[in-house]
């Protein structure tokens, strides 16, 4: 049997992987465009920041695919010919499948903003922009980012980093509330400020304006202010990348959509991880989710039901973390964010804050039961999170046994005694 | 579409050349006192004489001052957290032409410190009311060495405290290893060597230092470091006795314990260089699979040729001296400080900080790190736990393992890091972004599936 993968993201990769732990005998392809080998998407700001280099971000040595017999193809497909079971990669060449996955991931969303494909206008998602980004930064001192969310803090960082002065244009009210509740997304609020960055609530972009040359050379706001800058970083957010998909039958919506299983309309073809829609998404999912975690978790599933198995993929207790500067911040279940009041989803919650502004603390309960825990600057462990959340523990119980979950670094103050004054009141 | 441009050579997007930090007027300052310092210690050292000694302690002491207070000027200024901005951008720290000079620098001032000693006079005969002072003898290469030794662990140990500073297990760990180099490593040998003792280093045991488990006659004689002389007979029996303790009870407890680190990166003086004037130099480890096989078998093997020389020297004074003569420890002294201790702990283990990262000794060579990995690997409660499935494989952690662990291999998978290699140094924990590493010191059971399983079958086995 041979089993196509196009993308070589952390999706394609477990799903590789998976495919060899499980059978000797599957024949295995992965396609990218992107990249030779695969590399970690969420270290591409530590290359520009000089943290590391492309080959540290790449979590296997090269090595790695002969030896577990993982055949890797550069090229991006531009057909997929259900009919025949075969991709094409470059308008030319046909790979057969028996079975395929499409693990293609996201693309930075762009709204009709004009000027938008200007040179010096960038997303920050693959190699590819990450090369365009260096390339122009010899040429300018001023950048402008647009969107509020987790790339666009980091390209924030990155920019701040390399002596860049940033301006940043976030839509909403506070810095991505949609995810964070109030209090926490000013604490992030304040860290970018902190940083000199030049950040603008409740603005978004009107227009990108270029020179004669097509280059950037301004950006036009909401508040009809005109800023010069000879960057701009569209961050706002992103969508499943559909580009190998056209003129196929695979049925596709926002995303490609598939079941449970992960299967498409099409027999013998899945779909995983960024670019994948799920029809009827558990509780309250998204059906769509664009992290890292769950692209891991989905591959996992899809390898065996690509070799026969029907495992429903099932996320279990959510959990995701990121960095905003310095400021570290993890969330395990239920947390909602700041908008969240406005539609009637707002769950209760009592929060600890540090008198540094730097770290805190909040549980989410619903009837008693603990569902969410969201730390800022405080390292919790996982495990003990999700089982609080899974075991429906009362916040009582989590409130005294809150060391069990203690993470920071050995040394550390722990903050647990203030804590429990603070929400052991306030429950 | 641009998202159709393929990249031919990824390496594309790895920046070349780094843009310049700016200084303010204060720390051009201590950077010009460091530089006119430096150059008249080179000065003194190409016309000896030509610097008084009376100024030749204030040259140092200037030097010293300048550096810790330029590192405390330089961080205080940005907010704490990790900055390893423009580490592969820079020619010093991604082995570029200054990282090559500085290397040759280092690694020629080591030839001629073991092999030309005296080349160094006009340099050290800077130090000889210091060294009167505090041995009371004058200066030789020796007391040069462990006071650039010294001063550098405290220098850049600031450097270390400062860049860490919101880190309180890196602050913690970096004045214990300023404390032991400046007390242990470098004023107590000196001390004793005023009182007409021979030095002692309390902090170094066997297999580092063979003596100190050799037959008695052979420590007690010329070969060894223990006078039997002076008030001293009490004092020498009892540091032979300090030394058989610590490498036979002391070194096994503690690393059952706390894991090797409790020594490698908390008290040893070669870890103590290595977390200081070493740092900016540890993403330069090689992180491959084939660097650890080459590891396995040089540090292990330099272990058995020290056990090995152990056990025939005992046999050799317990049957009488006829199988080796009573100078049987002659060759293996010159065998064990040439290749061992000059080339390899010298030259190649500092000398090459700034082309193969600062632990090449402590990874490839040196026996005491090997036996207390073997203690650490089965018979420690110490292990680096990953947190659930929050890792995103960016590769900081391998990236800033100075001991070239493949971090990110374990923590991906959501497996504890338990590797006979790793010092503790914390590192790993402190640059990852998600909050993934922990060290801890916990029960046995939970450190790895599998990893008590050689002990387990053993005593399986016995027990039948």
């Amino acid at each position: 049997m041979h089993a196509v993968i196009v993308g070589n993201g952390i999706t394609g990769v477990t799903a590789a992987r998976h495919l060899r732990k499980q059978s000797s005998d599957v024949r295995i392809t992965m396609i990218s465009g992107e990249s030779d080998h695969h590399w970690s998407r969420p270290a591409l700001m530590y290359i520009y920041m000089g943290h590391m280099r492309y080959r540290d971000t790449k979590p296997y040595e090269d090595h790695f695919w002969r030896r577990n017999r993982i055949d890797l193809v550069n090229g991006w497909v531009t057909l997929i010919d259900t009919a025949n079971k075969a991709v094409i990669v470059d308008g030319q060449r046909a790979i057969p499948y028996d079975v395929l996955l499409l693990a293609t991931g996201s693309k930075p969303n762009k709204f009709g903003w004009p000027g938008q494909d200007l040179h010096g206008v960038s997303g920050m998602y693959s190699l590819q922009d990450l090369a365009a980004i260096e390339a122009r930064s010899p040429h300018f001192d001023h950048g402008c980012i647009v969107g509020g969310g987790l790339i666009g803090i980091e390209l924030a960082e990155m920019l701040h980093v390399r002596g860049k002065k940033v301006t940043f244009l976030v839509r909403e009210q506070g810095y991505w509330n949609q995810v964070l509740p109030h209090e926490e997304s000013a604490m992030v609020v304040r860290v970018i400020r902190a940083e000199h960055i030049d950040l603008r609530l409740k603005t978004e972009l009107k227009e990108i304006e270029g020179d004669d040359s097509g280059t950037v050379c301004a950006v036009h706001t909401s508040d009809e202010d005109r800023i010069p800058v000879g960057f701009v970083g569209l961050t706002a957010g992103v969508r499943p990348n559909l580009m190998a998909l056209q003129g196929s039958d695979i049925e596709t919506g926002r995303g490609v959509l598939v079941d449970d299983q992960l299967r498409t309309n099409v027999d013998g073809v899945f779909a995983a991880g960024d670019c994948a829609e799920i029809k009827t998404p558990e509780g309250h999912r998204n059906r769509i989710t664009a992290v890292w975690y769950t692209g891991r978790m989905m591959g996992e599933v899809v390898a065996r039901n690509m070799l026969g198995a029907s495992d429903d993929y099932d996320p279990g207790i959510w959990f995701n973390s990121a960095k905003f500067f310095d400021l570290e911040y993890q969330v395990y279940g239920t947390v909602p964010g700041g908008t969240a009041h406005e539609r009637g989803e707002d769950k209760p919650s009592v929060y600890w804050e540090h008198p540094n502004g730097l770290s805190s603390l909040r549980i989410v309960h619903d009837d008693g039961a603990v569902i969410g825990v969201n730390c800022m600057g405080i390292r919790f462990r996982h495990r003990v999170c999700e089982r609080w959340i899974a075991e429906t523990r009362s916040l009582d119980h989590v409130l005294a046994n809150l060391r069990d979950a203690h993470f920071d670094p050995e040394f550390y103050s722990s903050h647990y005694k203030a804590i429990r004054a603070t929400m052991g009141g306030a429950s | 579409m641009s998202a159709l441009v393929q990249i031919g050579n990824p390496s594309s997007v790895d920046r070349v050349g780094s843009e310049a930090r700016t200084h303010s007027a204060f720390e051009k300052l201590l950077l010009v006192v460091v530089g006119l310092g430096t150059a008249a210690v080179l000065f003194a050292l190409f016309r000896p004489g030509a610097i008084p000694p009376k100024l030749g302690v204030v040259v140092f002491a200037a030097i010293g001052v300048a550096g810790g207070l330029y590192y405390f000027v330089a961080y205080r200024d940005t907010t704490p957290g990790i900055k390893n901005h423009g580490v592969f951008h820079s020619s010093t720290s991604n082995r570029g032409t200054w990282g090559w000079v500085l290397g040759v620098a280092i690694t020629g001032f080591y030839v001629a410190l073991y092999w030309h000693g005296t080349s160094l006079s006009g340099a050290y005969g800077l130090l000889d009311p210091l060294a009167m002072a505090l041995t009371g003898a004058a200066a030789d290469q020796w007391f040069l060495y462990g006071f650039l030794y010294t001063g550098s662990v405290l220098v850049f140990g600031v450097r270390m405290a400062m860049k860490y500073r919101h880190n309180r297990y890196q602050l913690i760990r970096t004045a214990s290893v300023a404390f032991f180099q400046l007390g242990f490593a470098f004023l107590l040998p000196l001390m004793l060597k005023k009182i007409d003792q021979n030095e002692f280093y309390f902090t170094y045991f066997w297999p580092l230092k063979p003596d100190y488990l050799l037959p008695f006659d052979y420590v007690m004689g010329d070969a060894g470091y223990v006078a039997k002389e002076y008030s001293g007979f009490a004092l020498g029996r009892a540091m032979i006795l300090w030394g058989a303790a610590m490498s036979l009870v002391g070194v096994p407890v503690l690393t059952y314990f706390f894991g090797k680190r409790w020594y490698c990166s908390w008290v040893c003086g070669c870890g103590g260089l290595a977390e200081t004037l070493g740092d900016p130099w540890r993403q330069l480890s090689d992180k491959s699979e084939k660097a650890w096989r080459i590891e396995r078998w040089m540090i292990h093997g330099v272990l058995v040729f020290i056990v090995g020389f152990t056990v025939l020297l005992w046999v050799n004074d317990l049957g009488g001296r006829k199988l080796l003569g009573s100078d049987g420890s002659g060759i293996f002294w010159k065998t064990y400080g040439f290749f061992i201790v000059m080339a390899f702990s010298g030259v190649i283990g500092v000398g090459f900080y700034p082309l193969m990262g600062s632990r090449v000794w402590c990874r490839f060579g040196c026996p005491q790190a090997a036996i207390l990995g073997l203690f650490q690997r089965f018979f420690s409660r110490f292990r680096i736990t990953t947190n659930g499935g929050q890792c995103i494989s960016c590769g900081n952690c391998s990236t800033y393992c100075e001991m070239g662990i493949d971090v990110r291999a374990y923590a991906q998978r959501g497996d504890n890091i338990v590797r006979a290699s790793c010092v503790g140094c914390g590192v790993c924990a402190a640059v990852c972004p998600r909050g993934v590493l922990r060290l801890e010191n916990g029960e046995r059971t939970d450190r790895f599936e599998g990893a008590d399983a050689p002990v387990n079958d053993f005593l399986i086995a016995i027990r039948k």
